[in-house]
C-alpha cells in the first residue's frame, strides 16, 4: 500500500499555492454526482455490490490520464488519522471519512482532482483550483466526467438529467462551491445580512468542513443549491457573480474598519498576535481563529514581511490530525494543546509584532 | 382556500416570492404564518420558504402513493425508507416514486427538467425525446381540430422515430 505521507505535497507547498483573488478567495471547487445504471445506491446497496460498484469504477478512474500516478486506496485500508488528513486538506468529505468496506478514493498527484467512490452517490468526483477558479474547475471536471463517460454507463434520464442518491442533486449533480475568508464582515458585524441575501438567491453558506459544521476561522463555503432546470455554465456564472459581490462587500468591510474603528482592529489583531506568539497552550479551535485574524493583518501589510503562506501553512498544520501526525506517539487532546502552541511560538519566532499606522485625520473612533 | 401548510384553515396570507427567475407561492392560515414569523414579512428568506414548501412535499409523495405503499420492483426500496433517509434506493426509483417525486422537484429546484450536460452517448435519444413530445402536442392539436391528414403525417413521423432510437440503442447498450 502506498503510503499518503509521502504522496502528499507538503502543507508549506499547499500553502504557496496561488490563484486569483487569494487573498479572500481562498479555493475553488467543483464536484459532479454520478451513478451506474444498474446498482442500487451506496446508502441502500449491500456490501457486496458495493464492493463490485467500486471494482467497476476505480480502474475506470485510475485509468484516465489526469490520474496518471494517481493514489488510490480502498478506504478500509485508509488509518483514521489519514482520513482525518485527507478531511483537514478538504480532499474528501467527512462523510466520506467515516465509509468502510465498498467506498474508495483516487487522488491525482497535483491534488487537482479527488474521486470519492461509493460516497452518498458511486461517484463523487470533484476538480479543485487556488483562488477563484471556477470557471477552470468546472472546465476540468467536465472533460474529465466525459472520458469517463466513455468507460463506464451512468444513471440519466433525458427528462430529469443525472439520478443522484438525494433528490437534491438531481439533473447536473452539480455542486460549484468557493471557500472565503471573511475576517471583515464577520468583525464589522455584516455576516449575518450577507449569509441571508446570499440564500435568497438560492446559494448555500456553510462552515470550514462544509454541512452542519462551524464557521472556524471566518472560513465560509458558498455553493449553488440547486442542481436542476439550469445548465452547468448557468451555475458556475450565478455563483461567479455573487462571490464578486461578497468579495466586493470584504473589501469594503476590512476598508470601512480601518477608517471608522483602526483601534477595534488594531485590538484584535494585536492580541491575536499576543496570544498566538506567547501561548503554551492553546486548541485548534481557537488557534484557527487568532491565525484568522493574523491573516488579516498581512493583508492589511501590519506584518511587513510576513507572507500569507506562512499563516495558510500554520492554519493547515495546527490541526489535530495533521498535528498528531508530526509525533509518533499518540497524543492526547491536552498534550497536542501543548504541541500546538510550542509549534505556533516556534513559527511566530521571526514575525515581529504588528505594525500600527497612525490614525489617518478626520476621522474618530 | 386552504392553508398550504396546515390544510386545515383558511388563507389569510399570502405571500409571493420570487427568486431568481422562478415565482413561489405561499397560501398561510393566520396561525402558521405567525409560527412561521410570517407578520415580519421583511426577514422571510428563501430558507424558510423552502421550509415551509418542502413539509407540503413530503405529504404530497405520501398521498400521491393513494394509501398504498409504494415499492421499487428494482432494488424494493419503499416510501417509508424515503421518508426516513430522504435518499432514493437506486436509479430506477425515480420511475417508481415519480408522480410524488416531481411537487419535491418543484419545490427543490429552479425547474424540473434537466437542461444541463448530456452524455454522448445519451444525446441522440434525449433529442428525440424532445422532438417526440412536440410531435404529440400536434398531434393532439390536429386531432382536436379535426385536420385528420396531418394527424395520420404526424403519427407516421413518430413511429418513425421511434422504431429508429430504439433499434440501435438495443444494440448499443
Amino acid at each position: 500500500m502506498r503510503d499518503l505521507h509521502s504522496f502528499l505535497s507538503p502543507p508549506a507547498e499547499t500553502a504557496r499555492r496561488h490563484g486569483p483573488h487569494d487573498r479572500i478567495v481562498m479555493s475553488s471547487r467543483v464536484r459532479l454526482a454520478r451513478n451506474l445504471k444498474d446498482s442500487a445506491f451506496p446508502g441502500w446497496a449491500k456490501k457486496n455490490e458495493r464492493v463490485k460498484v467500486l471494482e467497476t469504477i476505480r480502474p475506470a478512474v485510475e485509468s484516465l490520464p489526469q490520474m496518471k500516478d494517481a493514489f488510490s486506496e480502498a478506504m478500509d485500508n485508509l488509518g483514521a488519522l489519514d482520513r482525518q488528513i485527507l478531511v483537514e486538506r478538504h480532499l474528501i468529505s467527512r462523510e466520506h471519512a467515516a465509509k468502510s468496506a465498498g467506498s474508495g478514493l483516487v487522488l491525482n498527484s497535483e491534488e487537482t482532482f479527488s474521486v470519492m467512490i461509493n460516497e452518498e452517490d458511486h461517484l463523487r468526483m470533484q476538480a479543485l483550483r487556488p483562488g477563484l477558479q471556477l470557471k477552470q474547475a468546472w472546465a476540468a471536471i467536465d472533460e474529465f466526467d466525459s472520458s469517463l463517460e466513455k468507460k463506464l454507463d451512468f444513471a440519466f434520464d433525458p427528462d430529469i438529467g443525472y439520478l443522484t442518491a438525494c433528490p437534491t442533486n438531481l439533473g447536473t449533480g452539480i455542486r460549484v462551491s468557493a471557500m472565503l475568508h471573511l475576517p471583515g464582515l464577520v468583525l464589522g458585524e455584516q455576516i449575518n445580512p450577507i449569509i441571508q441575501s446570499v440564500n435568497k438567491l438560492g446559494l448555500t453558506v456553510r462552515g470550514l468542513y462544509g454541512e452542519g459544521t462551524e464557521a472556524l476561522g471566518n472560513v465560509f463555503q458558498v455553493s449553488n443549491q440547486m442542481t436542476l432546470g439550469e445548465n452547468e455554465a448557468m451555475i458556475v456564472e450565478r455563483l461567479e457573480k455573487v462571490l464578486a459581490q461578497i468579495i466586493e462587500h470584504e473589501e469594503n468591510a476590512r476598508q470601512t474598519l480601518l477608517e471608522r474603528k483602526p483601534k477595534t482592529v488594531y485590538n484584535h489583531i494585536g492580541r491575536a498576535y499576543g496570544i498566538l506568539a506567547n501561548a503554551h497552550s492553546i486548541t485548534s479551535k481557537e488557534t484557527m481563529n487568532l491565525l484568522s485574524l493574523l491573516r488579516l493583518g498581512v493583508d492589511l501589510a501590519l506584518f511587513p514581511g510576513t507572507e500569507r503562506s506562512l499563516v495558510d501553512e500554520l492554519f493547515l498544520i495546527t490541526q489535530p490530525a495533521h498535528l498528531q501526525k508530526q509525533f509518533s506517539d499518540k497524543l492526547s487532546a491536552e498534550e497536542r494543546d501543548l504541541m500546538r502552541a510550542d509549534m505556533v511560538r516556534e513559527r511566530l519566532k521571526n514575525v515581529s509584532r504588528p505594525i500600527v499606522k497612525s490614525r489617518p485625520p478626520n476621522t474618530t473612533n | 382556500m386552504q392553508c398550504s401548510l396546515c390544510k386545515e384553515k383558511p388563507a389569510t396570507v399570502h405571500l409571493t416570492q420570487i427568486v431568481g427567475d422562478k415565482m413561489h407561492k405561499l397560501d398561510l392560515c393566520d396561525s402558521c404564518a405567525k409560527a412561521k414569523g410570517l407578520n415580519d414579512t421583511a426577514g422571510f428568506g428563501l430558507a424558510d420558504s423552502d421550509f415551509v414548501l418542502g413539509l407540503g412535499a413530503a405529504q404530497e409523495v405520501e398521498q400521491a402513493a393513494g394509501g398504498v405503499e409504494l415499492k421499487c420492483p428494482r432494488c424494493g426500496f419503499t416510501q417509508a425508507d424515503f421518508k426516513k433517509s430522504g435518499r432514493l434506493g437506486c436509479p430506477e426509483c425515480y420511475r417508481t416514486f415519480s408522480e410524488g417525486l416531481s411537487g419535491l422537484l418543484k419545490t427543490m429546484h429552479k425547474g424540473t427538467r434537466h437542461t444541463g450536460k448530456t452524455p454522448e452517448g445519451m444525446r441522440a435519444t434525449a433529442e428525440n425525446a424532445d422532438r417526440m413530445k412536440a410531435l404529440q402536442k400536434k398531434l393532439e392539436k390536429a386531432i382536436e381540430s379535426e385536420n385528420f391528414e396531418e394527424a395520420a403525417q404526424l403519427r407516421d413521423e413518430i413511429k418513425q422515430i421511434s422504431e429508429r432510437s430504439t433499434a440501435p440503442k438495443n444494440l448499443t447498450r
